[in-house]
């Protein structure tokens, strides 16, 4: 199964979803993300068998950790992209085009390191060859959004809608999250992202990106990043984050997310 | 130690990366590091007036001093188009750069088993075949300029050279600023020069800290001293608190 997950790096990821998805049997995903703790904690949980990104990175903390384990060891497929065939190839997929013809990856390794990539000939006088963004079609996308209504409309607040639209419009069922469910929006249509004709179920998850940022409604948890940063440098320390935070449901985090100590949450 | 203006090793870094942008007009300058914001906003608010700069998420600043004054909306989706259109002159950091400025920051090692997997190549191929690209690289030594680099993520001049008008087209790599010295690619092959050394730098040490061979023409200058007005802009109104000497070892 091909799962696209929203946000950007560690910038309203749709976390809640993610340890949902980890608390399931699913395994041997391809997954589509610009990549941050969601990537992170999927690949700690060896669920990847393919990674589709142009980084993964936790903004604060450029390196994501469990990614270059996995990297390190062998345990994931990379498929590396370029940030702009990214966006070429979801666009692809949500306009059911095979393909987007981009400049951006020519003459780097990108296409050295990825045998299916192709590259597309101008048919019109410049005769250009670009390389041809294959599109990104997903069985799933997952995102999160400050508010929704439960027919599916979602609404970011925040400076940045990131790709979260075109993963909806790039995948056959979508799964909104959302900070707060509304019976009627407020603020600019502009900020109405994402469509309800888009998405298949809608679930009320407050700080349902936590511990990455969601703005405006919070920052990222910088604290509980740099801990899990610290538990995932060791296999015992990152059993023992395991059991606390991850071993029950999304109520069971979210009390262990509160439930540290005060030095905790500001080391 | 200081030169004879008083200016620190890291404000000879922070103006000589404000020169990359000198004579761009109104384009962005877009930057990764702390030194390079500087110098961005330093040559926004003296040489370089028309610049356009990003809080470094997805807003347009209406003046370096006051992150709270925008004058623009630039989300990362209208970032790539304005970088596709080539209006955007930025400065990357770099794990590796070699001596025709291939870069490379998405790993080191066998890229199918790295020995250190690193960010991955984000937008640094679209960028480097688009619009003008400098580098900063905060420590001069051998493990980053190298002979050749394990992952190419921006694109050098030979790889430009060899792969057609499409890569051609719209490359052109400006200079790489270090904390010894300026390089640039100002060579009639497009092989990796020494522009400048920084006033107490030595060319032999530059060269000992390369790992390729440099090209050097004749005298080497020695990279240029920040006037009072820019040390004033950059003491007191840009970066009050010193952060530039934290990416700048002395």
């Amino acid at each position: 199964m091909t799962v696209g997950i929203g946000g950007w790096g560690a910038r309203r990821k749709p976390m809640a979803l993610v340890r949902a998805l980890l608390r399931t049997g699913v395994r041997d995903l391809t997954v589509v993300s610009c990549g941050g703790p969601d990537v992170g904690l999927l690949a700690a949980a060896g669920r990847i068998r393919t990674l589709i990104a142009p980084f993964v990175t936790l903004d604060s903390v450029p390196l994501e950790p469990h990614f270059r384990a996995a990297r390190e060891s062998g345990a994931l497929c990379f498929e590396e992209w370029d940030e702009s065939m990214f966006l070429w190839g979801l666009t692809a997929a949500a306009h059911r085009l095979p393909f987007m013809p981009v400049r951006g990856g020519l003459g780097s390794d990108v296409p050295r390191r990825n045998p299916r990539l192709r590259t597309v000939t101008s048919p019109y006088e410049d005769g250009e060859e670009l390389l041809a963004a294959p599109a990104l079609d997903l069985d799933v996308a997952l995102v999160h959004m400050n508010r929704a209504d439960v027919r599916g409309n979602g609404q970011s607040l925040g400076p940045d809608p990131y790709f979260d639209d075109l993963f909806t419009e790039a995948a056959r069922h979508t799964y909104l999250s959302c900070e707060q469910i509304v019976d009627r929006f407020a603020g600019p249509p502009q900020s109405l992202l994402v469509q309800r004709q888009n998405v298949t179920g809608v679930l009320h998850t407050p700080r349902g990106a936590h511990f990455t940022s969601c703005a405006p409604d919070y920052g990222r948890d910088e604290a509980f990043q740099r801990a899990y940063v610290r538990a995932a440098g060791d296999p015992g320390t990152w059993r023992e984050f395991e059991a606390r935070f991850l071993a029950g449901d999304e109520h069971a985090y979210q009390r262990a997310v509160d439930g540290r100590e005060p030095e905790e949450a500001t080391a | 130690m200081t030169t004879p203006t008083g200016a620190t090793r890291a404000e000879i870094c922070v103006v000589a990366c404000a020169e990359a942008w000198r004579g761009d007009g109104e384009i962005l300058a877009a930057t990764a590091g702390t030194v390079p914001a500087l110098g961005a906003r330093l040559a926004r608010l003296t040489f370089s007036p028309h610049l356009l700069l990003t809080d470094g998420e997805a807003m347009l600043l209406s003046t370096p001093q006051d992150p709270g004054r925008i004058e623009g909306w630039l989300p990362y989706r209208k970032h790539l188009s304005l970088a596709a259109r080539g209006k955007r002159h930025m400065m990357m950091g770099a794990a590796q750069l070699d001596r025709y400025g291939n870069q490379n920051i998405s790993c080191v090692g066998d890229w199918a088993r790295p020995r250190r997997q690193l960010l991955g190549a984000r937008g640094a191929p679209s960028n480097t075949v688009n619009h003008p690209v400098s580098y900063w690289v905060p420590r001069h030594s051998p493990r980053v300029f190298v002979p050749r680099v394990d992952m190419v993520s921006g694109v050098g001049y030979d790889r430009a050279a060899a792969q057609g008008p499409a890569v051609a087209r719209f490359h052109g790599l400006r200079r790489v600023v270090t904390d010894l010295a300026v390089l640039d690619f100002a060579t009639r092959d497009h092989r990796m020069r020494l522009a400048s050394v920084h006033p107490g730098v030595g060319t032999d040490q530059v060269r000992e800290r390369t790992g390729f061979a440099l090209a050097v023409d004749g005298e080497v200058p020695t990279t240029r001293e920040p006037t009072e007005e820019e040390l004033r802009l950059l003491r007191e109104v840009l970066d009050p608190h010193g952060t530039r000497d934290r990416e700048v070892r002395t």
